[in-house]
């Protein structure tokens, strides 16, 4: 189907090898140097076609994202350099009990349509998305702890209501929000986009939205041709603290990194974060040192499926153990990743911060090399269940490298060629059905990208019992009373450390074993400057400024 | 000939049904579309229902097939998930992919069957040795290869032409790329063409033609090459099609916005409409050269009749 020739088919396949990693570590330049900016240049950058329609609550992939993150500034703005939230429309989110808000706006914010931001103007957004005729799927987990989510959105059947009751408008610039349990954290959620609030012009007319986007964001939509561009201009409207440093922003859709790598060569584009691992070996001498690579959200776990009966024994606990200790994790980043990418030490990811979670320790010697002591724990657990150890993987996917990478640590480290092999799985879709429909027999690679730098959405989406993305059906008590009591502390600081204790038990049960965090990267021409990535690894945008 | 050619379009039918059929269950094989639209998280078992059930993706997929059918008869080719009409992006698509297919398709006539002629004419010679030695070589390299190379030398190093191609696909800019795609065609091409002028130029007519006087450019262009050319022009016809379906790897490489990357996509995102919508008409393409190949026949040969 792909090709026509075999020559044809393998171009195919790099292709989609290099479409869909981006990710590098080690050095970090800063922005280069430059005299004075032209505040009307226009900034030519790298663009995939969004996948759904640009709506909020209907977005989650980077591309869809990106325009978002331009168009709408929401109740909280993720500071670029450190993923704080930091107040943007919102006056005030207070709470006396962690779980009914009230969320004061600012006065004057408006819509690029010249139409006032008000309170209605987040809780219909928020109430259409939630409602499941919608089909809206970008709504879990981000609304699911709003009172009244499982009416308008019932895992089966039909919605009994169109509104969630824990949303009430008080006036035009006050709301309140009841959650279904305490959730201290929440607050910080909602620099997220599926929490942006839509104009009433989306209401009366979707379809004429759909078509153009109207926000309260920094920029505009000026045109968009589907599938092969956009032009965002700076919104004269904006209130918000992140005003545009350059006169628009011109996204540019390219099909393969790698004709995107070259245009940024030949100057025809000046940012490109969807840098492909071959353009990643040579990209600090091809421009110069214009280049910055950083840690993303996002982190690399190998997976079990401790459904299957043959997993969930005390002995695969310490084969599990000893599988983490058979990775060689430093030397596979070196050599598959060039070092681009760094040895996980916890299930978090730097981004967060020390005090934001994130612990260069917890995971400690279960997840250092070793391999004498590796084979030891798995000889001691019973050898590994089902006497071979398959890591599954989806083959349109970047990850036959590392995966058969590790592979062979772990048959290095107990000395049989055939313990562990890789088994790719044709697409993507598929190998989550399998995932989803508890096929997987053995381990399966898992990938998880923030949606808010926040600790807990590193552990309760994908640990807590029956979470949405709990890919391997863990399942502890413990655990998840520990998570509650978490969501329940006044502080973030006693929130954070409550999580980090449910963390520990992570490293006792391994229902998953961390790999390395990925890097943001991105390369930029010699005609633009203060070109930086923000938590998200998505490019500041409006700080990016034209030289003179 | 009017009722070969009705023949011939009658025939098309039970083809056209066969493949969007195949098509449409390949695809359909692929797995579940649904899933793939959440990205690295697991679908809300909700919203996943209630897409499949707005996709009619519960329905059998013969009574799906029937469904799409029935858009198809009313102009309707099924939307992607973005909510875009599959019309639309044939719109954009084809006139971009097509473009592409022209200017590749005049570099495979003009200088593959040019360079065959004098390579035909002097065979042995030092011109016809090196038409064989690059020919050989550009048939062994893959278009890939050959394609980022020339995008690097040219786009890139020299800064001669685009790297890619630009929004609105300008025919200037498309000479790069629609060399590179006819590039291994056009040695096919070449090297055809040479071995029928080669063995034609013993044939009696061309002694006979020389023999009445006859000036040698006209024995060559009236003679000589009108007999040579009915196999390249099978050829030619085939690969007509070929040149539209197999752009997907130069369209990537140099972002052009045509068939090969709807297509990709289409199959990426498990869109079945989409991928049906562009490989039906990929398909009435092929069919349609196919049916010019075989009129042309008739014109170039006159002994050939169509009743």
């Amino acid at each position: 189907m792909r090709g026509a020739t075999q020559a044809k088919f393998a171009a195919g396949a790099i292709a989609i090898a290099l479409a869909a990693t981006a990710c590098s570590s080690s050095s970090s330049s800063g922005g280069s140097s430059s005299g004075a900016a032209n505040a009307n240049g226009v900034v030519t950058a790298w663009w995939g076609d969004p996948q759904n329609p640009l709506i909020p609550t209907d977005t989650n992939e980077v591309n869809g994202g990106a325009v978002l993150n331009m168009i709408f500034d929401g109740l909280q703005h993720y500071n670029p350099k450190t993923g704080v939230a930091e107040l943007a429309n919102a006056q005030s989110i207070t709470t006396n009990d962690q779980q009914h808000f009230t969320i004061t706006l600012k006065s004057g914010w408006k819509f690029s349509d010249g139409t006032p931001v008000t309170a209605h103007s987040y809780v219909d957004a928020w109430n259409w998305g939630a409602y499941l005729p919608h089909a809206q799927n970008n709504t879990d987990p981000f609304f699911t702890s709003i009172q009244g989510y499982s009416a308008v959105h019932p895992a089966t059947g039909s919605p009994t209501a169109q509104t969630m009751s824990g949303l009430k408008v008080v006036n035009d610039t006050t709301f309140t929000v009841a959650l279904t349990q305490k959730f201290s954290l929440w607050p910080d959620t909602l620099g997220y986009s599926a929490f942006y609030p839509l104009p009433q012009s989306f209401f009366s007319n979707q379809a004429a939205w759909e078509a153009h986007p109207v926000g309260n964001g920094p920029y505009v939509i000026k045109s968009w041709t589907k599938g092969t561009g956009m032009q965002l201009t700076p919104n004269s409207t904006y209130s918000g603290n992140y005003k545009p440093k350059n006169g628009g922003i011109n996204l540019k859709v390219y099909t393969d990194p790698n004709a995107a790598y070259a245009d940024l060569q030949a100057g025809n584009l000046d940012v490109d974060n969807g840098l492909s691992n071959t353009a990643l070996k040579t990209v600090q001498s091809d421009l110069n040192g214009r280049y910055l690579n950083q840690p993303a959200g996002i982190n690399q776990t190998i997976s079990f499926p401790l459904n299957q009966a043959n997993w969930n024994t005390p002995g695969a606990k310490l084969v599990r153990e000893g599988i983490s200790m058979a990775i060689d994790r430093p030397t596979i980043t070196k050599v598959i990743f060039q070092g681009t990418r760094t040895p996980a030490t916890d299930w978090t990811s730097p981004v967060l911060g020390a005090e934001g979670g994130f612990s260069s320790t917890l995971c400690g010697d279960v997840c250092t090399y070793n391999p004498t002591k590796a084979k030891q724990l798995i000889q001691q657990g019973g050898g590994i269940p089902g006497g071979q150890l398959t890591i599954s993987y989806n083959a349109d996917g970047p990850h036959k490298e590392w995966v058969d990478a590790v592979c062979n640590s772990i048959n290095n480290a107990l000395g049989n060629t055939n313990a562990c092999v890789g088994k790719p799985v044709g697409t993507f879709a598929d190998f989550r059905n399998q995932i989803q429909n508890k096929q997987m027999t053995s381990a399966f690679r898992t990938g998880w990208q923030m949606d808010y730098p926040l600790i807990q959405d590193f552990l309760q989406p994908l640990f807590f019992t029956n979470a949405a993305s709990n890919d391997s059906h863990y399942s502890n008590p413990q655990f998840d009373n520990l998570v509650n009591q978490a969501n329940a502390a006044s502080s973030k600081s006693g929130a954070v450390s409550d999580f980090q204790q449910a963390e520990k038990l992570l490293v006792t049960d391994l229902p998953s074993i961390p790999l390395w965090y990925q890097n943001g990267t991105v390369g930029w021409s010699s005609r633009v400057s203060n070109v930086s990535l923000d938590v998200f690894s998505v490019p500041v945008y409006t700080d990016i400024t034209v030289n003179k | 000939m009017g009722r070969y050619v009705i023949r011939r379009l009658l025939q098309m039918i039970p083809v056209f049904i066969g493949t969007t059929f195949i098509i449409f269950a390949m695809v359909h094989a692929l797995g579940d579309p649904v899933a793939a639209l959440f990205g690295d998280k697991a679908p809300d078992p909700a919203v996943a229902a209630q897409i499949r059930q707005q996709l009619g993706l519960n329905d059998p997929l013969i009574v799906q097939y029937g469904n799409y059918m029935k858009g198809i008869f009313t102009g309707d080719l099924g939307t992607t998930f973005s909510g875009q009409p599959v019309t639309e992006l044939l719109k954009t698509a084809y006139p971009t992919t097509l473009k592409l297919t022209i200017v590749a398709f005049t570099f495979e006539v003009i200088l593959g069957i040019g360079l065959g002629v004098i390579s035909g004419m002097r065979r042995g010679r030092f011109a016809d040795t090196g038409v064989m030695v690059m020919t050989l070589i550009v048939i062994s390299i893959p278009t890939f290869v050959i394609g980022y190379v020339l995008q690097y030398l040219f786009g890139v190093k020299w800064g001669i032409a685009d790297a890619t191609v630009p929004e609105g696909a300008p025919f200037s800019s498309l000479i790069l790329p629609g060399f590179v795609l006819a590039s291994v065609s056009l040695a096919y091409v070449a090297r055809l063409t040479r071995t029928t002028i080669a063995e034609n130029t013993k044939a009696d007519y061309v002694r006979t033609a020389v023999a009445k006087g006859l000036p040698k450019r006209r024995v060559v262009t009236h003679h000589l090459l009108r007999n040579s050319l009915i196999p390249v022009i099978t050829f030619l016809g085939t690969d007509l099609g070929a040149l539209m379906g197999g752009a997907l790897v130069t369209e990537r490489i140099f972002n052009i916005h045509g068939v090969g990357y709807y297509l990709y996509q289409g199959i990426l995102r498990q869109n079945t409409p989409t991928v049906v919508g562009f490989v039906t008409v990929l398909v009435i393409v092929f069919l349609l050269a196919n049916l010019i190949v075989d009129l042309l026949y008739a014109v170039l040969d006159p002994r050939i009749r169509y009743a």
